[in-house]
């Protein structure tokens, strides 16, 4: 039994993990050279423009906090120990981070009830945006709950998950840092893989091309013919 | 002195008959597609009225364009400071409800139905959804007046007018309209380029032309609400804005724009106009009632050799400077001074000028008989058009009278000196002194004659050469393509998962 379950967590937490960031960076790169045109975040707000607020700025301003913090987690444990020394600053840490999250899931609700209550928009939307709803629900879902359940996660986050995530990218996957947490959180980890493996075939892609030059380019943009380099813009 | 050349139009309004053949063309040609059925690159809008997007000019609810801060030119709706702020939800974003749902009927129930005690019916089905649907508006909704105490009295220029005169607008006896053709004006200083978040909006740097790189367009949607004449569209199908292009491949190859060639009315003008683009920001600054003198004056004469000399410098081909000195626009904007920019106050400089439409014979009505209101009973004066002038004025010259005014006395004295010529019951001393009050000469008069009634194709679109054989060479090996078929990519617009 053990012995299964020992292979299991390597075939879930290993096997699937490098599958996964193969299909990400894989699956993208290749979208973006050969298919540079599909790369859109596919706005809807054309078609509804009531409910769109509703859902839209929830989720992403929840998100993307909720992912920062991730990130943190992983890249920087020792700093968020060390701010998690003091039980106060843990509170608010922790309570902070539970908002977002259920701002996240509120966004996801409203747009999936928007989604359904429109024709219009049941219109442009595809099966891979359902089987998209459907891991981010889930994986919104289990997180508010193992918010909820294991409290501290941003402190036991840095003891397992982070030390985990580093082994991967190291490429010397040590499972034994997750093995033994509940099966909930398995299953939220397991499921993001799922979502980074399936992101390049989804309409995720426009995280990629967020516009940050925007903020320092000149306001206004002309293209030459005589110019090689802008000329040959046109054509990628 | 930095020279540019800009492919240009003029829209003469008082030739326009409102038969939507341009749009048409247009239709035709560049929106039949899915998820752009509801875009009108070219539309006909009737005036007064709201047109298309419902109260399109109304900033105040859109947000396009410029405006002056603290003596900076700022974008009104999503700048930098906005960006992210609004891109998960831009706030002035029109929806379809602003534009309407395309549809179609069910032609075929006509066709295969059962039989009944009732003739069968084709019912509006829409073209987003494929169900049936309600028709609650269209793209020409208040097309010749059609429900103007609803709609039309919404017309943001409206504003401009006292309440006698809106008062007068609607009485029977003066009830008056005009129309408004609208494409993509191709401006100097475009907010839709200024806005994109992504960069994909650019303008040619030959000829003026503005476009959306379709492969670089994220959806993000701040070009529809910063155009404030809203001509970008987004499409919903294929999650890419899309917008007039002045049919490039068409002016490439020598050939006038779809909506150009098929105006029945010949109202359309297109040539080259060179202009100083290192003025563009110090124009777009001035106050309202410098701004349409200070756009006139970034146009440069062809013909001065010191224009040519820096346009030359500027590696613009012989041939397009050549083209420019045959230029319409150029006569109509700078020579005639009777062509005016559209809403010049949204301060994104267009390229496309209006030449003011002259209104009917103004009569009044007493008891059974009607009668002449002015003295003169050939034509009205100006300032007692039925269309006021400060309502031209906030339409074509952003509030100045005085523009509109100079361009409908020279218009008016033009038809005065052909009269005079042609049916005599004018006399020419009154014809004289009529040019010489419009600032016209007989030789002015006689060109404006010839250049709006008797003008052919070639007259009406001197079309530069565009050279994009070199923009070819930028992009591929030419040689590296003999005998295959053609240049670029073939991918069709396919939306993205």
């Amino acid at each position: 039994m053990t012995q299964l379950s020992h292979y299991l967590d390597q075939l879930l937490f290993v096997a699937v993990p490098y599958v996964a960031l193969v299909l990400f960076f894989l699956g993208t790169i290749y979208r973006y050279r050969a298919e540079s045109f599909s790369y859109s975040s596919l706005s809807s707000q054309f078609l509804e423009n009531k409910q769109h607020f509703w859902g839209m700025v929830p989720f992403h301003y929840g998100i993307l906090t909720v992912l920062a913090g991730h990130a943190v987690a992983f890249l920087v444990p020792r700093s968020i120990l060390a701010w998690n020394a003091r039980p106060l600053r843990l509170y608010i840490l922790e309570i902070t981070a539970l908002a977002f999250g259920a701002m996240t899931l509120v966004g996801l609700l409203a747009i999936l009830a928007r989604r359904r209550s429109s024709s219009k928009l049941l219109r442009v939307t595809s099966k891979a945006d359902w089987v998209l709803y459907a891991l981010l629900l889930f994986q919104l879902a289990s997180g508010v709950y193992v918010a909820v359940s294991y409290p501290w996660g941003s402190s036991w986050f840095a003891a397992t998950a982070s030390p985990y995530l580093w082994s991967l990218a190291k490429l010397s996957p040590e499972v034994s840092w997750v093995a033994a947490l509940p099966w909930v959180v398995k299953l939220h980890m397991l499921n993001a893989w799922l979502l980074i493996g399936f992101f390049p075939f989804t309409r995720l892609v426009h995280i990629l091309v967020v516009p940050n030059p925007y903020l320092w380019r000149k306001r206004q943009v002309v293209r030459w013919n005589r110019d090689p380099r802008t000329a040959r813009l046109i054509e990628r | 002195m930095d020279v540019r050349s800009q492919v240009s139009m003029v829209f003469h309004l008082d030739k326009c008959i409102g038969c939507h053949t341009c749009s048409i063309a247009c239709k035709n040609v560049w929106t039949d597609r899915q998820g752009t059925e509801y875009m009108w690159w070219n539309n006909v809008e009737t005036k007064p009225g709201t047109g298309f997007p419902t109260a399109w000019e109304d900033q105040e609810k859109y947000q396009g364009g410029w405006e002056l801060k603290k003596g900076e030119l700022k974008l009104k709706s999503t700048g930098p400071a906005k960006v992210m702020a609004n891109i998960f939800h831009n706030p002035h974003q029109p929806s379809m409800d602003d534009y309407y749902e395309p549809w179609t009927y069910d032609y075929e129930t006509l066709f295969d139905a059962p039989e009944g005690d009732d003739q069968p019916v084709a019912r509006p089905v829409s073209r987003v959804t494929g169900e049936y649907m309600e028709v609650e508006a269209g793209p020409n909704w208040d097309d010749d007046l059609g429900g103007s105490e609803i709609y039309a009295a919404n017309d943001p220029n409206l504003d401009a007018l006292t309440e006698e005169q809106r008062q007068q607008l609607s009485a029977v006896e003066r009830l008056v309209m005009f129309y408004f053709p609208r494409i993509c004006n191709h401006c100097l200083n475009p907010s839709c380029v200024a806005s994109c978040p992504s960069g994909a909006l650019y303008k040619r740097g030959e000829d003026g032309i503005v476009l959306i790189d379709q492969k670089r367009c994220r959806a993000w949607r701040s070009c529809i609400a910063a155009c404030p004449y809203k001509k970008t569209y987004y499409n919903w199908q294929t999650g890419k804005s899309e917008k007039c292009i002045l049919c490039y491949p068409r002016l490439e190859t020598g050939q006038a724009p779809a909506c150009f060639h098929s105006c029945v009315g010949r109202i359309r003008y297109l040539g080259v106009l060179l202009y100083d683009a290192e003025r563009i920001e110090e124009v777009a600054k001035l106050p309202d009632d410098e701004i349409v003198e200070g756009q006139r004056s970034m146009i440069l004469d062809p013909r001065d050799p010191e224009v040519v000399a820096a346009a030359k410098a500027n590696g613009i081909p012989d041939d397009v400077i050549e083209s420019a000195c045959k230029s319409p626009v150029y006569r109509f904007v700078k020579e005639w001074k009777i062509a005016l920019p559209p809403h010049l106050e949204f301060r994104t400089l267009p390229m496309l000028f209006y030449v003011p439409p002259m209104s009917p014979v103004m009569a009044g009505k007493d008891g059974d008989s009607v009668y002449h209101l002015t003295d003169n009973n050939l034509f009205h004066d100006i300032d007692q058009s039925r269309v006021p002038i400060s309502y031209l004025a906030k339409l074509l010259g952003a509030g100045n009278e005085g523009l509109v005014r100079y361009a409908l006395r020279k218009q008016k004295a033009v038809r005065l000196y052909r009269r005079a010529l042609t049916v005599g019951d004018v006399d020419d001393a009154s014809a004289a002194r009529a040019l010489r009050e419009a600032d016209c000469t007989v030789e002015e008069a006689e060109a404006i004659y010839r250049l709006t009634t008797l003008c052919t194709f070639d007259d009406r679109f001197v079309i530069p050469p565009m050279h994009r054989e070199e923009a070819i060479q930028m992009i591929e090996e030419p040689h590296g393509h003999r005998q295959s078929v053609g240049f670029g990519f073939t991918a069709g617009p396919k939306r993205g998962l």
